[in-house]
């Protein structure tokens, strides 16, 4: 098992460093530069400026010169965002992005498995009916369909029900209350909730079909302890692969969830700092993103490992 | 080998049905995946005719009625707009041609970058598989790292590259989304590889890439038509995922991504105007959806 997990940590790390180089090079292709605005600046506070930057050397030297900072932890200054290093900015946003993020992935996992199984039970009955036709909903409709019809709903008409006003605010973080956060959450979590009903199903369905439960339910067991000692862990195994993609749909959702719902995370950071060409904004949010999946990936690995010995021989 | 293929085709159909027949009894006998094709179908013929039967262009604007309702709308509203069946956008244009108009470039999109990924992620994973030992383990191994990265990041950052030249951007989102479809080509390329037919061809002195190309990829068809009908649909979405976030089509033309973006900020005062592209766009991504899971279970009948 550590040999397994020793090998599996060791291929992370050229994984990574594919990622930095791509990303490093891709957004230099794009044209233009940080600097360039309306107003051109005189072309010796040009020099200047890049020079400080070092975007007067060549590439393959910012290159060297970036890795090497890397290596010691520092992802630079913001061009942009003056006075701020992209280490402060990342570090204000992520408590936001990773609290939305992981909040909305145990719902999804909770809710969807509780789903799956309950449509595995009753399969091909109205209750698996209802539950696949609500989850290809959940699929076939885009995160920013449904965040603007759920504001409209909970937000701006309200609803009151038995004399409680369940309204929710629109929009803003508030230092991360929780009414601030069910609406986003709910969003974002609510694709990733059908895709893991949808999965949990298909493998519940095929291990209830199996001969050691028809063993266990022949001795007499009850159901629920079936499926939540016996059948769970054979049928969790899919789930488990699942939650690398599922992290990256999730920050992937985040971008527009944190936009349409004006949240402080570093989703927005991203797609403004690839419009202003702010190179070390870009990379280092690519460089967080990724350490996240890859190392829910290498978890993910470790879990499935750990459920089924025979990954662990191969 | 042709001649062999068609012998054998002879010999099956007198005792019988083919796969393929009996396959496509049973896609024919599914009632969502045949509802899913009407549909798609409906929607590409009214996307390519809608320039000839509607009296407005996509790009009029009319500045006498902005954001109005159809004349059927239920609820009170500010303003009318008769003849526009969708009412009207924020400057004007009739809501149901730029629908319309949204659609051709949502599914051209889609089958464009589509297309690029079959193309690559089925030579990629014919290759691999067939070839096999060091060679496969190095391909899946990129594979591997590839599948790792951030897509949608990488996406945003092509975008800016190219900038919004939405061709090209296609041509790129299919070079990265083609990896899902190398893994199951290659999966299927390993057990097809050990087959009599192909050791046959190999001793009739065809060379490697004949075998892959006349031999492997004609045999992968099925799984790799059900991931296509899939693989449309998340393309589609993240068009209108880039186009939300402003990075897509840019104005006068439109997308679905576009229009519901537009609505969804006015969706207080013009209700209709997020409704309708999103409707259009569910619909569609349901059909596909329908086509795909049922050609699934018709060319895989075993877990029916």
């Amino acid at each position: 098992m550590m040999r397994y997990a020793l090998r599996r940590f060791l291929g992370a790390i050229p994984t990574l460093f594919v990622i930095i180089t791509l990303a490093f090079f891709m957004m230099r292709a794009a044209p233009g530069g940080p600097f360039d605005s309306e107003r051109r600046l005189p072309p010796e506070v040009e020099r200047n400026v890049k020079a400080a930057y070092n975007l007067d050397k060549p590439l393959a030297q910012q290159y060297l010169i970036y890795l090497g900072k890397l290596a010691q932890g520092d992802l630079g200054p913001s061009y942009k965002n003056k006075d701020f290093t992209v280490t402060q900015l990342i570090g204000t946003g992520l408590p936001v992005s990773a609290r939305l993020g992981l909040t909305a992935m145990a719902l999804a996992l909770l809710l969807g498995s509780f789903l799956g199984i309950c449509a595995a039970l009753r399969q091909n009955k109205w209750q698996d009916y209802s539950v696949m036709s609500v989850a290809m909903l959940g699929i076939t409709i885009p995160t920013f369909v449904t965040a603007p019809i759920l504001t409209l709903v909970f937000g701006i008409y309200g609803i009151t029900l038995f004399g409680h006003d369940l309204s929710l605010p629109v929009g803003g973080w508030n230092g991360g209350a929780w009414r601030n956060m069910i609406l986003p959450v709910i969003v974002l979590a609510l694709p990733q909730t059908a895709i893991v009903a949808r999965m949990m199903r298909g493998s519940m369905v095929e291990v209830l079909r199996a001969n050691y439960i028809r063993t266990a339910r022949a001795k007499g067991l009850a159901v629920g302890r079936i499926v939540l000692s016996h059948a769970l862990r054979a049928a969790a195994l899919p789930l488990v692969s699942y939650l690398g993609p599922a992290l990256a749909a999730i920050l992937t959702g985040s971008l527009v969830v944190e936009q349409i719902f004006g949240l402080p995370g570093i989703g927005r950071y991203f797609v403004q700092g690839a419009l202003n060409r702010d190179y070390t904004l870009v990379l280092g949010v690519v460089i967080c993103y990724a350490s996240l999946i890859i190392a829910l990936n290498f978890l993910a690995d470790m879990m499935v490992a750990w459920l089924d010995p025979r990954v662990r021989l191969t | 080998m042709i001649a062999t293929g068609q012998t054998l085709k002879a010999v099956e159909e007198v005792k019988g049905r083919s796969l393929w027949v009996d396959a496509r009894r049973r896609l024919l006998r599914n009632r969502a995946a045949m509802a899913g094709m009407i549909i798609l179908a409906l929607i590409t013929l009214l996307a390519l005719l809608a320039p000839f039967f509607l009296p407005f262009a996509y790009d009029e604007i009319n500045y006498d009625i902005i954001a109005c309702a159809p004349n059927w709308w239920p609820a009170e509203t500010v303003c009318r707009a008769p003849g526009h069946i969708f009412g009207t956008d924020g400057v004007g244009r009739d809501l149901f041609v730029r629908v319309l108009f949204g659609a051709r470039v949502s599914l051209a999109v889609g089958l464009v970058a589509t297309l690029v990924s079959l193309l690559i992620g089925v030579l990629y994973g014919a290759t691999a598989g067939y070839l096999g030992g060091r060679i496969d383990g190095l391909m899946m191994r990129i594979v591997d790292v590839l599948y790792s990265l951030p897509f949608v990041f990488f996406v945003i950052i092509l975008m800016v590259i190219f900038d919004r030249n939405f061709i090209l951007l296609f041509v790129a989102i299919g070079a990265v989304e083609w990896l899902t479809m190398a893994r199951i080509v290659r999966g299927q390329t390993l057990s097809i590889k050990q087959k009599e037919f192909i050791e046959a061809a190999r001793a009739g002195g065809v060379g490697t890439p004949g075998i892959i190309t006349r031999h492997i990829i004609p045999n992968v068809v099925g799984p790799v038509m059900v991931y296509v009908t899939l693989t449309v649909p998340g393309l589609i979405l993240t068009e209108s995922f880039l186009s939300f976030l402003g990075l897509g089509i840019q104005e006068p033309l439109t997308s679905w991504g576009v229009l519901i973006s537009d609505g969804a900020d006015q969706m207080e005062t013009a209700p209709w105007m997020l409704l309708f592209p999103a409707l259009f766009m569910a619909v569609t991504l349901f059909s596909f959806n329908f086509i795909g899971d049922g050609l699934r279970d018709a060319l895989d009948p075993k877990d029916r």
